[in-house]
């Protein structure tokens, strides 16, 4: 086991390269971000040279980022063009993003597991078709819609919650925003199970466990359902990642000041650093996330052995 | 400095599926918020933009700054909000007898709101900030005009002085400044927001000033949360006149002015100052008298390369007429713009007023549509180089996809040819300006331009004048220069205005950029607040507002 870990840790190692190098290179091609800092005008020389200086903008690409990968190494990420460090950034954006994928998470796991165990164990009923339905509803509609049609809604016409998130971004005031970032997830999730299960429910060891006169019970939540589980804990790891990465739709929407709005504020206005360092971040959560549902696994099933 | 990229390059842009928040906040109705008794202690919450930069004065070149310093200094000068003229505001006098040496002297009394004294040297240490290279300010160049800009901000190399040999104390009150030309109308420039004071606060803590800004202005910034808000509050002490009218003013950061619109529907925010493109249909009938729609100093045209020898031979210059006759801008500000742009007739904007310098018609037929006409003079010219114009934009902020569209669409009609005109979008404001300045434009190209101060001088010199930092067409013309020169010469203002007036005629002969329209400033608040109205620099005027 430990060197099973030891041994992906080391895989960990050429990916994170690969993926910054890349993150880098393609923020450098837009060009000379510096253009862009003085409105509609040319930056005077003088000024525009510094800046370059000062942002190290001025040496070659690779030299640009070996002195980038080594600050990393030392937690510097680098500074942002209004002057805020980006890991100061990072410590207001990550925080508010974490709180909302896990949000989004738990209504994954709650609502759509719960739905699938049910689906799955009443196929071809009234229940099922309509889940099943509505599942399918949720995946065709983009999640911007979804998003503003909940605003609108629950937010202008009914008055129920206010329509953008505070500074705070509470866990309460997350709560719609998760769901929305949650919802096509939250579908699949629910159809994953629902084809586990129902293949499960089928095989030797449910029926064994049957017969030996386990309750009800006991048979679903320890037996049929553990098994079922490996398909979506590997969408719902790997989820994660994409949950974070692509909130910058509903963070949009609801105004929410995380990793999406930084993200895109950055790339708008070409800040190196800004994008590759919550890049950088991102593909970490990634590859961790990762790691940690291949670990679960052999908790899942017994069969699964690392070495 | 505001460029006028800036009314388009809030942070939140106009994304196609905003239009999906139209269609479906065209139905909300309600506008939450009740009335209550008039309340000179409320405090208002209004809808904002990152800051691009820190927030110092020299350092800040567009709106969304631009609002806060609006709100925490006060100047030498200030615009009045309504005529945008010049008034004294710190300035007891500003003297000169040669429109070169002026002696400013300031009113006494006046503090910051940590109880410093603003004094002549607040002002001589704060420009000598601003000019000073080494201080990376974006502004810097605004400090050009005074004597020994060239010594402290070189164009290359370090510098070699650490303050303006230009500026000079004379006691707490008075301070002289010598500029390296004749400047008549220098003094009407010291509203502009880089020419503030700064405390000796900024310069002692600067990394402390610069997370809770102090200024003399009428609020003062009780915190601020980088990135998401700032909560400003009246500033009791403040011993100016114009002194604020509520408590506060709580500036909330949105990534889309959609949203903001929605909260400000669903009765979570006050004003909203840039209306998104996609609600204007609706506005009228979701805010009713609560919408505003009043000119601002920004202009849009369309640039060309003169670099570029096809377009800069003789002759083109009917080329370029041709192009601007065939561009029907009525339709376009009608259709597009729902009336938040009107059709320009000159180069400079309707807030100078007809004594600044703006001229209504001056541009005269050349601007009118005229299908017929156009088709003949860009015949007459030899026709569009390479048979097709490619008119270059960013795509990235604004609603510039439509209006570049449109105004093909226009030529194409206008000249009876289907790919007369095409649209180049770039993906970013900063390659935009990155291809621009590297002379990569293979046609016309957006330009647009925000006044940094209500002057006409700042609407021709910047843009047009030889070699000009944004002169980004590169166009040059002798007569241009030499009027621009007499102008600046001239000790009165009519006369001053006279000589630019004339300036740019030239600049209409030659059709050195096509005018398209001026833009409005646009905002919509709720029914708790009243008195709200924006000024030239399309900022609200936030100390005036009245809440309940």
């Amino acid at each position: 086991m430990g060197r099973y870990v030891v041994r992906r840790l080391l895989q960990m190692i050429p990916v994170f390269v690969g993926a910054t190098l890349l993150i880098f290179l393609m923020v450098n091609v837009m060009g000379d971000p510096i253009a862009g800092l003085c409105g509609e005008r040319q930056c005077d020389p003088a000024t525009a040279a510094q800046l370059k200086r000062e942002f190290g903008l001025d040496k070659p690409v690779w030299q640009q980022y070996l002195t980038y990968m080594g600050n990393v190494f030392t937690g510097d990420f680098g500074t942002a063009f209004n002057g805020q460090k980006v890991t100061e950034l990072m410590a207001t954006a990550f925080p508010v993003t974490i709180r909302l994928t896990l949000v989004a998470i738990v209504f994954e796991i709650v609502i759509g597991v719960t739905l699938g165990v049910v689906t799955g164990l009443r196929r071809g009923r009234p229940v099922d078709t309509t889940v099943l339905m509505f599942s399918l509803v949720v995946i065709s509609v983009p999640v911007f819609v979804t998003g503003l049609l909940l605003q609108l809604l629950l937010g202008v016409e009914w008055g129920w919650i206010k329509p953008s998130v505070s500074t705070d971004a509470t866990v309460g005031e997350l709560i719609v925003p998760g769901l929305v970032l949650a919802s096509v997830s939250l579908a699949y999730v629910t159809r994953l199970t629902r084809t586990s299960i129902a293949e499960n429910r089928r095989s030797d060891y449910v029926r064994t466990a049957v017969a030996k006169g386990l309750p009800r019970r006991r048979v679903i939540v320890r037996h049929l359902l553990r098994n079922s589980l490996i398909p979506v804990v590997t969408f719902i790891g790997t989820d994660i990642g994409a949950l974070m990465g692509g909130a910058i739709v509903t963070e949009r929407i609801f105004n929410i000041h995380g990793v999406g709005y930084q993200l895109y504020q950055g790339i708008l206005r070409q800040n190196t650093q800004t994008v590759v360092g919550f890049v950088t971040v991102l593909v970490l959560v990634f590859l961790a996330a990762n790691l940690l549902v291949d670990l679960l696994y052999a908790v899942l099933d017994p069969r699964i052995r690392y070495a | 400095m505001r460029g006028a990229r800036h009314p388009h390059s809030h942070p939140r842009t106009y994304v196609k599926w905003g239009a999906c928040a139209a269609a479906v906040a065209l139905m909300a109705s309600g506008c939450g918020g009740g009335s209550g008794s008039g309340d000179s202690g409320a405090v208002l919450s209004a809808s904002w933009g990152d800051p691009q930069n820190p927030l110092e004065p020299a350092n800040t070149n567009e709106v969304q700054g631009g609002k806060v310093l609006d709100m925490i200094f006060r100047s030498l000068k200030k615009y009045d909000p309504e005529t945008g003229k010049a008034e004294n505001m710190l300035a007891e006098k500003i003297a000169t007898s040669d429109s070169r040496n002026f002696t400013i002297t300031i009113k006494s009394g006046w503090k910051f709101s940590n109880g410093e004294a603003v004094t002549a040297k607040s002002f001589v240490d704060a420009w000598n900030y601003g000019a000073s290279l080494r201080n990376n300010q974006r502004n810097a160049y605004f400090f050009g005009y005074i004597a020994g800009y060239d010594k402290v901000h070189p164009d290359s190399g370090t510098q070699t002085a650490s303050t303006l040999s230009g500026l000079k104390v004379v006691n707490a009150t008075t301070f002289t400044v010598k500029l390296n030309q004749k400047f008549s109308t220098f003094p009407d420039t010291l509203g502009y927001p880089a020419f503030a004071p700064l405390p000796q606060a900024f310069f002692k803590d600067h990394a402390a000033w610069v997370k809770k800004p102090v200024g003399n202005g009428p609020y003062t910034v009780e915190s601020y949360t980088r990135g998401s808000q700032m909560s400003l509050r009246t500033w009791d002490g403040y011993p100016g006149t114009d002194k604020a009218r509520n408590g506060g003013v709580d500036l909330k950061v949105y990534t889309d002015n959609n949203t903001a619109y929605t909260d400000l529907m669903a009765g979570n925010l006050d004003l909203v100052d840039d209306v998104p493109a996609a609600q204007l249909k609706n506005v009228k009938s979701d805010l009713g008298g609560r919408y505003i729609n009043t000119p601002a100093g920004i202009i849009q045209t369309l640039a060309f390369p003169f670099y570029d020898p096809r377009w800069n031979k003789p002759g083109m210059e009917k080329v370029r007429k041709g192009l601007s006759m065939a561009i029907n801008r009525d339709q376009i500000t009608d259709t597009i713009f729902r009336k938040t742009r009107t059709p320009a007739t000159d180069w400079t904007s309707p807030v100078l007023g007809e004594d600044g310098g703006f001229k209504k018609g001056l541009c005269g037929s050349a601007c009118a549509y005229n299908p017929a006409e156009a088709r003949k003079l860009v015949k007459k010219g030899g026709g569009l180089p390479g048979g097709q114009i490619k008119i270059t934009y960013n795509a990235d902020t604004g609603s510039h996809k439509e209006w570049i569209d449109a105004v093909c669409n226009s030529i194409n009609n206008a000249l009876g040819n289907d790919k007369a005109c095409v649209g180049r979008p770039i993906g970013t404001f900063a390659d935009f300006r990155n291809q621009i300045t590297g002379h990569k434009m293979p046609g016309p190209f957006r330009a647009g331009w925000q006044m940094d101060y209500p002057l006409i001088q700042n609407f021709l010199q910047p843009l047009y004048y030889t070699n000009a930092s944004s002169n980004d067409g590169k166009w040059s013309d002798k007569d241009f220069d030499h009027l621009v020169d007499q102008a600046n010469a001239e000790t009165g203002t009519a006369k001053a205005v006279k000589k630019f007036q004339q300036a740019e005629e030239v600049l209409r002969d030659d059709m050195g950029a096509i005018p398209l329209w001026y833009q409005n400033g646009s905002a919509g608040y709720s029914d708790r607040l009243s008195d709200v109205r924006l000024n030239p620099f399309s900022v609200p005027v936030y100390n005036e507002i009245k809440v309940g």
